[in-house]
This record gives C-alpha cells, sequence and structure tokens, in this order.
C-alpha cells in the first residue's frame, strides 16, 4: 500500500499525527496462532476524526490497544511500526510508554460502569491521574483541574458533582467523566475511542459525539473512534477504515465511502441498513449470506471469499493487496472492475 | 387500526397503568411510586406489527412484561382475541402463554448455557405437556429448525458453540416452538452485528407472512422501526406521545420528542443537512415526572402552557395521534 500517496491525497501537507505501517498482533492461543491484527497500515492526520468500523472479532479494537501497547498477555505485536510524531511507539520502554498514556494518548472505553471504580468518588478517580503524571501539583490545584476538566465535558454542577459515586450518574454522564478522565492531565494528542456511544440512548449519543466533535475543534487533538455503527461514522468522522478478519479491506474519507464503495464487503454493509432507501417498507433487507470466517482457520486468498457474491478462482491465490484505486481510496479486491454496476 | 377502535380489536391495550411502590424503612411503607407505565392504550390487527420506541426508561420493557403475564398491571386491561388477560389463571393462563411469546434481546445470556439446542427448543414441549412421543417431538424440532434457517447438526451442540446470529436463530425457533399467534421482540437485534442483524429481521419478516404473526416490535433504532412496522407508538416517561403509521413516520411526524429522537439517529448519509435537535439533560426520573407535559423540561418549543395542563392524545387522522399542546 502508498503510503506517500495517502499523505499526499490530504489536504495539509503536514506528516500524519499517528502512522501504523504493517503492524500485525497475534495471539497465541492453544489451539494455534490467532491472526487478529494481520498487517495494518494506516495514518491518522493532526486534528482529524478516524473511524475504524467492523463487526466483532474483526481486530479494531486489537489494532487500538496496539497503539497503547495494552494487549493481554496471550497477545503479541510481532512486527511493524506506530509512531506517533515520528516516535516509534513499540521501541520505547515500558516506563516511557506509561507517561505517554493517559496523557498524550488516551482512551475512552465502551461501557462506563464497568470501567470506573464504583467506590470511589468521581472526582478522587480523575484526581488519581493527575497524581500519576503530575506528582508536582498540590491538592487544591489537583481539585481546581478536576472542577475544570467537569465543566469542559459538560457536567452540570461539578463542585458538587466530584462528590459523586459512578452510580449516582446517568449513562450519559459517567460517558462524560470517562472523557474527562482521558483529558484531564494536559491535551491528548491522540484519543482513541473504543465504541464511546454503544451503550447509549440515542438522545444521548448525539450528545456525546457532539461533545467529541467540539473537542476535536477547540483542543486540536486527533481521535480515532472504534465502532460498528455506520450511522455514527457518516455522522462525524472524517476518513474511515473498514476491517475484516483482521486486515483494512478499504478505506476512504467518509463522504467517497458512502457515496462509492468499492469492496463487497463494504457495499454490503451499506445495503444491509434498512434507511437504505433502496427497499420498501416490510421488505427484505439485503444481507450478507454466511458469517465471519475463523480467524483459526483462515484459508489462503481474499478473507471475505466465502461470503462475497463476486468471488472466482482467482480470489483464492494470495491475499489482495490494498490498492489505491482513488485518490486516498484504497481497496483489497481485485475484482473491483468487474463488479462496478 | 385507530387506538380507541370499539370494535372487537384483535390485540388491544387499554389504560394500562404500573407503578411500582417505592418501599422505605423499617416498616416499608410506602413512600411513593415510580410511574412505569401510565395510562397507555395501543391496537394492534392480527398480521400486523406495532413499533414501540423510546429511551431507556421509558416503559417499553414493562409493558411488554405485563403482556407478557410477568408483571401485574396496576390498572387497565390486555385484550387478546376478544377477551381481557390481566386476571386469568391456571389452565387459561397455561394456554394463553401458549399464544404469546417473547424473543429476547440478548442471545447470549437468554439461552441456558448446560442445556443442548435441542433440549432447549424443546423444553415448551415438556412444559406444555403437548408433544409426548420422541418421534413427534423430533419431527417438530426438524420443522422448527428448518423454519429458522438452522441445519438439523445445531440440535446436539451447545450455545457457546454457536454464533450470535444462530443463537437468536434458536431463541426465535424456542419463541415458535409452541405455534404463537403474538409475538413481543423485545429489542431482537441490538445485540447482533450489522451484517447478521439483516438476516434476523429478514427471518422475522418472512415468519410472520407465512405464519400470520401478530408482532409487538420494541427497539430503539427509529429506521429499524420504521422498516418492520405498520404503526409506530412513540413513547416517553411512560407515555404515548405519538401514534402514527409507519408509512407517514418520517414525513408527517408531530411530536418535538419524536423529532428529537429522529435527529437524534445516526444516519448512514454523509453530508446530509438535517436539522439536528440536541436534546440538553437527561429523562427526567419517573418518580416525579414533571407537571403537565411530561416532555416539558427538555422540549425545544416549551410554552407556558405546558407546565398547566396534560396535553389530551389527538386525534390528528384517523390513524395519527399525539399528545402535544403545541403541534396538531
Amino acid at each position: 500500500m502508498s503510503i506517500n500517496s495517502m499523505q499526499e491525497g490530504s489536504e495539509t501537507n503536514t506528516p500524519p499525527l499517528l502512522q501504523i505501517k504493517n503492524l500485525n498482533t497475534h495471539f497465541f492461543t492453544n489451539a494455534g496462532v490467532v491472526r487478529a491484527v494481520d498487517g495494518i497500515n494506516l495514518n491518522v492526520q493532526k486534528q482529524e476524526i478516524f473511524a475504524l468500523v467492523g463487526e466483532s472479532g474483526c481486530g479494531k479494537s486489537i489494532t487500538a490497544r496496539s497503539i497503547l501497547r495494552l494487549i493481554p498477555k496471550s497477545g503479541k505485536i510481532v512486527s511493524g511500526s506506530i509512531s506517533l510524531d515520528g516516535v516509534n511507539l513499540l521501541e520505547l520502554e515500558e516506563k516511557q510508554m506509561r507517561k505517554l498514556r493517559g496523557s498524550v494518548i488516551s482512551m475512552v472505553f465502551q461501557e462506563p460502569m464497568s470501567s470506573l471504580n464504583p467506590v470511589y468518588r468521581i472526582g478522587n478517580q480523575i484526581e488519581e491521574i493527575l497524581l500519576a503524571h503530575h506528582k508536582e501539583m498540590t491538592k487544591s490545584a489537583r481539585k481546581d483541574s478536576v472542577i475544570e476538566i467537569l465543566e469542559l465535558v459538560g457536567i452540570p454542577s461539578p463542585e458538587q458533582r466530584i462528590h459523586n459515586y459512578p452510580f449516582e450518574l446517568s449513562g450519559g454522564m459517567r460517558q462524560r467523566v470517562m472523557i474527562a478522565m482521558a483529558l484531564v492531565s494536559g491535551n491528548p494528542k491522540l484519543l482513541i475511542a473504543d465504541e464511546p456511544t454503544t451503550a447509549l440512548d440515542v438522545t444521548i449519543q448525539a450528545q456525546i459525539l457532539e461533545l467529541i466533535q467540539d473537542l476535536v475543534k477547540n483542543l486540536g487533538m486527533s481521535v480515532i473512534l472504534i465502532t460498528h455503527d455506520l450511522g455514527v461514522v457518516a455522522e462525524i468522522a472524517d476518513r474511515v477504515a473498514v476491517m475484516y478478519a483482521g486486515s483494512i479491506v478499504e478505506s476512504a474519507l467518509v463522504s467517497e465511502l458512502f457515496n462509492k464503495p468499492l469492496h463487497p464487503y463494504t457495499r454490503g454493509l451499506i445495503r444491509s441498513l434498512p434507511y437504505g432507501g433502496k427497499t420498501g417498507r416490510k421488505q427484505p433487507l439485503y444481507s450478507i449470506p454466511g458469517n465471519v470466517p475463523n480467524l483459526l482457520d483462515l484459508k489462503p486468498g481474499c478473507k471475505f471469499y466465502d461470503r462475497c457474491q463476486y468471488a472466482n478462482e482467482i480470489c483464492l491465490g494470495n491475499e489482495p493487496p490494498l490498492q489505491e484505486v482513488e485518490t486516498d481510496h484504497l481497496v483489497r479486491c481485485i475484482r473491483i472492475n468487474d463488479i462496478k454496476d | 387500526m385507530s387506538a380507541l377502535n370499539l370494535n372487537s380489536p384483535y390485540f388491544a391495550i387499554r389504560k394500562l397503568t404500573k407503578h411500582f411502590p417505592i418501599r422505605k424503612g423499617f416498616l416499608k411503607r410506602k413512600e411513593g411510586y415510580v410511574n412505569a407505565v401510565d395510562n397507555i392504550s395501543l391496537e394492534i390487527e392480527k398480521g400486523k406489527t406495532m413499533g414501540l420506541v423510546g429511551e431507556s426508561g421509558c416503559g417499553k420493557t414493562t409493558t411488554a412484561k405485563m403482556i407478557l403475564h410477568l408483571e401485574k398491571p396496576s390498572s387497565g386491561e390486555i385484550i387478546i382475541e376478544g377477551n381481557d388477560t390481566v386476571d386469568i389463571k391456571g389452565e387459561q393462563l397455561r394456554k394463553f402463554r401458549r399464544n404469546v411469546q417473547l424473543i429476547f434481546q440478548d442471545p447470549f445470556s437468554s439461552l441456558n448455557p448446560h442445556r443442548t439446542i435441542k433440549q432447549i427448543i424443546a423444553e415448551p414441549f415438556i412444559i406444555h405437556e403437548i408433544l409426548k412421543k420422541r418421534s413427534d417431538i423430533n419431527d417438530r424440532l426438524t420443522q422448527l429448525l428448518e423454519l429458522v434457517n438452522l441445519s438439523p447438526d445445531c440440535l446436539k451442540k451447545y450455545p457457546h458453540e454457536l454464533s450470535g446470529g444462530q443463537r437468536q436463530r434458536v431463541g426465535i425457533a424456542r419463541a415458535l416452538a409452541l405455534n404463537p399467534k403474538i409475538l413481543i421482540c423485545d429489542e431482537p437485534v441490538s445485540a447482533l452485528d450489522v451484517s447478521i442483524r439483516s438476516q434476523i429481521i429478514n427471518l422475522l419478516l418472512d415468519l410472520q407472512k407465512r405464519l400470520n404473526l401478530t408482532y409487538l416490535f420494541i427497539s430503539h433504532d427509529l429506521s429499524l422501526v420504521e422498516h418492520m412496522s405498520d404503526q409506530v407508538a412513540v413513547m416517553y416517561l411512560g407515555k404515548i406521545v405519538e401514534l402514527l403509521s409507519a408509512e407517514n413516520f418520517f414525513d408527517e411526524r408531530l411530536h418535538p420528542y419524536t423529532d428529537a429522537l429522529l435527529s437524534a439517529v445516526p444516519m448512514a448519509k454523509p453530508g446530509l443537512k438535517k436539522n439536528r435537535i440536541i436534546l440538553s439533560g437527561d429523562v427526567p426520573s419517573p418518580i416525579n415526572p414533571p407537571s403537565g407535559c411530561r416532555f416539558r423540561t427538555r422540549c425545544p418549543i416549551v410554552e407556558p402552557i405546558c407546565a398547566e395542563n396534560e396535553p389530551p392524545f389527538k386525534k390528528i387522522t384517523t390513524n395519527h395521534f399525539v399528545a402535544c399542546h403545541l403541534r396538531g
């Protein structure tokens, strides 16, 4: 894949904030090696919301955790490089990495209830991050910055809220607290949001998405948004990569991807949405046949072969490369010229 | 299909209310009520689908539980095939349970992990003592699996060996085991992946056509509800605020809450310029709902009258009702 051309394709000429090259994260299980992340290349520009979409088990969360080097024990980053502002994160010592986590790169998790400690007041939990990263701060300075950050993420009357326990807050408020925790120790350059709104109601989801957009605008950070909801991607992301079974199958600007999806998997996903407009009410929706392949037992060739309506013998050779078909639009399919309609 | 039709309806809810008492202190004295569902009325024709949408805590699931006899209503009627089912007992209740079944949200926690798929799907026959001969049971099992497109070798497997989509198919097969007439689908696809979701939706649509089933389809995904349903009821804090046909849902909706819900749903169409209404704050507590219109604390078009009187459920057309002082 052409990393250089991706840079040229983007509007700014500044180097990307995050550059992942040929990342392989494998899990070594008793049943065999699972290639959860299988040769991923991607760039995240400054001040950009980059969405990583895919179904469960496609490796999107492991990609994000690889950036933080926080993968479960059975997993290992086998090869590749992840550079943030020119520094290869995979070569840093654990001690240096710890300094980056939660300050330069922060993460917001999916379920705010299980990510917050139920027996500590939220003020103390946010303060804990300052204790780890800014030992020089006085107690009152810490309290002030906790209140300030809660105000920033839109929590009303933060002076009182810092004394609350997580169970006293609603789902949306808890997710705001999680975002506050990600931001409190100085402006992160990169925020990784792993399904930040999946557990929330639509009206609350809209609030949180708006907050993330505001933060990108006002704090100048970049966001990697992991989600399975194409609607969320269309709504707030700038660029998007679609993952399938550990590989990126298509990546493009959001408007490009939705208006001109090229990979059969992306096309299937978009067509199967009820608001695609192509199917009438109560009519069957398009559905991609079959299931996600077992990562322990992958056949050579295209990983989407079994479920693809355009598949043919030539798809069974090597895994198709991710080729650039148009500026900044990359697709991993060798038959796209045959399936254009 | 109007909500207050007096002809004997197939499936109707009339003035259904559920108040959960809050008990406190040593004597467990009642200290107030949670008004989970407050005086709602609905009617569904045979073979049709009623979509029920709203945020969490609005009473969707409590309504479903009352219909299923899992929760006793504080007042009101649930009429199925002309008979009120609220107070039935004994043999009548057993018969009722055969007719009304539920599809659960989470196919991971709603199947017993210690039992094979065969045991799970066959359990309703054993409980209801309908089929006793082993060969009859096996015939019916094959039939059911065919109906939900599962291969017969699933029968010997345990739930953990199946994928999410397959498990949801097992849940549907179990619900269909007793030939029910009404299916309550409580968020049947929200735990599934995008590519599996449309498979299950198509299965539900197909079953409805083939078996003439009546659905109450509960979901927070408005696009999906619009696609699946004939009529849509929008609930807010235990009340139905708008009821209209799904066909007109996007174009003719009137209630500001329906507007806000719809504008909050992320649409997979980038650049779609829509009037995004972001509601501030959370749903108020149903213990002390706001006076007058319950939505007024978050309503973008609120006027003084909204705090004084509760808006009536106004009839706009024969199948469009809305509870708002200012619209309609």
